[in-house]
C-alpha cells in the first residue's frame, strides 16, 4: 500500500496517543514504573527508547521480510520464529548502538547512560516490532510507528514522572506508600488516556 | 525442505552472523579505558553521594583521571582515601583537614513564633509560608531536609533544631544544598577544639533579642575578648569565626553576653574578671561566681592568663564603657575585687 503522508502521521499519533504503549496496551510497565522517579531521567529513558524503537523497526522489517516471510520448500514459512528472532537482533542491536555511540559519540553515550542496556529487556520494543509485522506494515510505516511508539512512551513516562515528584509530598496511608500508590497513579493516568481512545483523525 | 529443517539453520545462522558482528564491533569500537580508573573506583567509598560536585563515585574517578578534579575532593573516604588515589595518580597529597557540617542555628527562639504553621512537615514548605513561623527570619526551621538528604545519619533534629553529629558528619554538602535557610555550612576543623556560634541572624541587635533567647546582637564584645587577630569578626551585627584562624581557646565564649559561643558543645563560664559583669552575673551574683571561679582554674587556666595577658588590660575598660554600659556598673561591684589580684 502507497504510505501516503497523511497516513504515516495517523499512524504516528495513534502510536503517541491512541495506542500508546504504556497507558493503553501495557507494555514497558516495568521501566515505566523504575525510572520515573525524576523528570531528569525520565526524560533519558525516553529519548533512549525513542532511539532503539526507531532503529529496530528499521532493522527488522528486512529480516521479518526476506527471511521469516519467506516461502521455503513445502510452502512452508518461518513467521512462528518472530518473537524469538526479534530478541536475539533487539538485543544484538542494542550492544552494538552501545559500543557504537561510545566510540563515535561518547556525548550521546554519557547523556543515555545506563538506560541504554535496560531497554534490551524493553517489551514495548518487542512489542513494537511484532506489531508493525502483524500490521504487515510497509517499510516507512514501521519506521514511523517505532518512532511514535517511542515518542507515547517518553510522554507517558514524563507526566508519570512529573506525577510521581509531586506525590513524594503528599500523604498517603502506610499500606500505600511507595509502589502502590505509584500504581493507583499510574492507573489513573490510563484511564486518562482512554479518553483518546476512538479518536480519528484522518 | 521443510520448515523444521530451516528454522534451526536460519536462526543458528543469524546468531553467528549476530555474534560476528559484535565480535568485529567489540575490536572497531574499543574505547581505551585508564586503568586507574578502576583502580580509583574500588578505593572510593562507592556511596554515591555526589558530595565532590560529580554524578557518583564513578564519575569523580573519571574526573580524577583526566585531571579536572582534585584527588582529595572525596569528603566521606578522608585523607586516608585521598592519599590512595595521589598513589595511583602518582601525586603527593597534603594531610587533609577534616571538615564537618555546622548549622549555625542554636534554636533559641523556635519557641517564639509569628503565627501557627499548619501543613507539610518539610522546611522547604514552612518557609515559602512567608518564610517560616519563626521571628527569626534566620532560624533553623526543624522540618528535617537536612535529615532526609543526609546519607550517613549524621544530622538530626534535637529539640526543633538540627544538630550534626560530628562522628559520622564526612562533610558531603548534601544538608547544605537542602537546607532553604542557608544556615548550614562546612567548615574546616583545625583546632582541637571546636568553637561554635551557632548563629545566623543579621537582625539588629534589639530585634535579635526579641526573636531568640541567644542569637547574635553583633555586640562585639567577642571580637574584643579574642587573643587571635581575625578569627572572629561581626559583620552586619552577626559574629562569624574563621576557621582557618580559630585555636578554640574559648575567650570569646566566657565574654559572649548571649551565651551563644560554645566550646565543644559547651558554653564556657564568664570569667571572674571583665565577662563576670554580664547580664547573667547580674541576675545570680551569689551562684555565679561560686561555680565560675573552680572551673576556670581547672580547666584552662594554664592557657586563658597568658593569652588574656597582652589583650586584656588595654582594652577592658573601653570595652565595657560603650558595648553594656547598663548592666556593667551593678555587676562591677561583686566581681571586680575578685579579679583584681588575679589578673595582676
Amino acid at each position: 500500500m502507497p504510505a501516503s503522508i497523511a497516513s504515516l502521521l495517523s499512524i504516528a499519533l495513534g502510536a503517541v496517543l491512541v495506542n500508546n504503549f504504556v497507558l493503553s496496551q501495557f507494555l514497558g510497565i516495568c521501566p515505566f514504573m523504575g525510572v520515573s522517579k525524576k523528570v531528569d531521567t525520565a526524560l533519558g529513558m525516553g529519548m533512549a527508547v525513542i532511539f532503539v524503537m526507531g532503529v529496530a523497526s528499521a532493522v527488522n522489517w528486512p529480516i521479518n521480510k526476506f527471511i521469516l516471510e519467506r516461502q521455503y520448500g513445502g510452502g512452508g514459512t518461518l513467521e512462528f520464529l518472530q518473537t524469538v528472532t526479534f530478541i536475539l537482533v533487539i538485543a544484538s542491536l542494542v550492544q552494538f548502538v552501545e559500543m557504537f555511540l561510545q566510540k563515535s559519540v561518547p556525548s550521546l553515550y554519557e547523556a543515555l547512560g545506563v538506560y541504554l542496556p535496560l531497554i534490551t529487556t524493553n517489551c514495548a520494543v518487542l512489542g513494537v516490532v511484532l506489531q508493525n509485522t502483524q500490521k504487515g506494515y510497509t517499510f516507512a510505516e514501521s519506521l514511523t510507528y517505532g518512532i511514535g511508539g517511542g515518542i507515547g512512551f517518553l510522554v507517558a513516562i514524563v507526566l508519570f514522572a512529573s506525577v510521581r515528584e509531586r506525590m513524594e509530598f503528599g500523604k498517603c496511608p502506610k499500606s500505600f506508600e511507595g509502589f502502590p500508590i505509584a500504581l493507583v497513579a499510574a492507573s489513573l493516568i490510563a484511564l486518562a488516556f482512554m479518553g483518546f481512545s476512538g479518536l480519528k483523525v484522518w | 525442505m521443510s520448515t523444521t529443517i530451516v528454522a534451526p539453520i536460519v536462526l543458528t545462522i543469524l546468531g553467528i552472523v549476530f555474534g560476528a558482528i559484535l565480535a568485529f564491533a567489540s575490536k572497531i569500537f574499543a574505547v581505551e579505558k585508564d586503568p586507574r580508573e578502576e583502580a580509583i573506583s574500588e578505593i572510593l567509598p562507592g556511596a554515591n553521594c555526589g558530595g565532590c560536585g560529580y554524578p557518583g563515585c564513578g564519575g569523580f574517578a573519571n574526573a580524577v583521571v583526566k585531571g579536572l578534579a582534585p584527588v582529595d575532593a572525596c569528603a566521606p573516604g578522608g585523607p586516608g582515601t585521598a592519599a590512595k588515589i595521589g598513589e595511583i595518580m602518582g601525586i603527593e597529597v597534603e594531610a587533609g583537614v577534616r571538615k564537618v557540617a555546622q548549622v549555625m542555628c542554636s534554636g533559641g527562639g523556635h519557641e517564639k513564633l509569628r503565627y501557627e504553621y499548619v501543613g507539610l512537615e518539610s522546611c522547604l514548605a514552612q518557609s515559602r509560608v512567608s518564610s517560616g513561623p519563626l521571628q527569626c527570619s534566620y532560624g533553623c526551621l526543624g522540618g528535617g531536609d537536612c535529615v532526609d538528604a543526609c546519607k550517613f545519619d549524621a544530622i538530626h533534629i534535637i529539640d526543633g533544631v538540627a544538630k550534626v553529629d560530628e562522628g559520622k558528619c564526612v562533610a558531603c554538602n548534601a544538608c547544605v544544598t537542602a537546607c532553604p535557610k542557608n544556615i548550614i555550612r562546612i567548615i574546616p576543623r583545625k583546632s582541637k577544639k571546636y568553637a561554635e556560634l551557632p548563629c545566623s541572624s543579621h537582625d539588629k541587635g534589639p530585634a535579635t533579642r526579641k526573636a531568640c533567647d541567644n542569637g547574635c546582637i553583633g555586640c562585639n564584645l567577642c571580637v574584643k575578648a579574642c587573643p587571635k587577630e581575625g578569627a572572629i569578626k561581626v559583620e552586619n551585627f552577626l559574629a562569624t569565626i574563621n576557621y582557618e584562624i580559630c585555636i578554640g581557646c574559648g575567650m570569646c565564649s566566657r565574654a559572649c553576653p548571649r551565651k551563644l559561643i560554645t566550646i565543644d558543645g559547651v558554653v564556657l563560664p564568664p570569667k571572674p574578671k571583665k565577662e563576670a559583669p554580664k547580664a547573667d552575673a547580674a541576675a545570680k551574683p551569689a551562684a555565679k561566681p561560686a561555680e565560675a571561679a573552680p572551673k576556670a582554674e581547672a580547666a584552662p587556666a594554664a592557657e586563658a592568663p597568658k593569652a588574656e595577658a597582652p589583650a586584656a588590660p588595654a582594652e577592658a575598660p573601653k570595652a565595657e564603657a560603650p558595648a553594656a554600659p547598663a548592666e556593667a556598673p551593678k555587676a562591677e561591684a561583686p566581681a571586680a575585687p575578685a579579679e583584681e589580684p588575679k589578673a595582676e
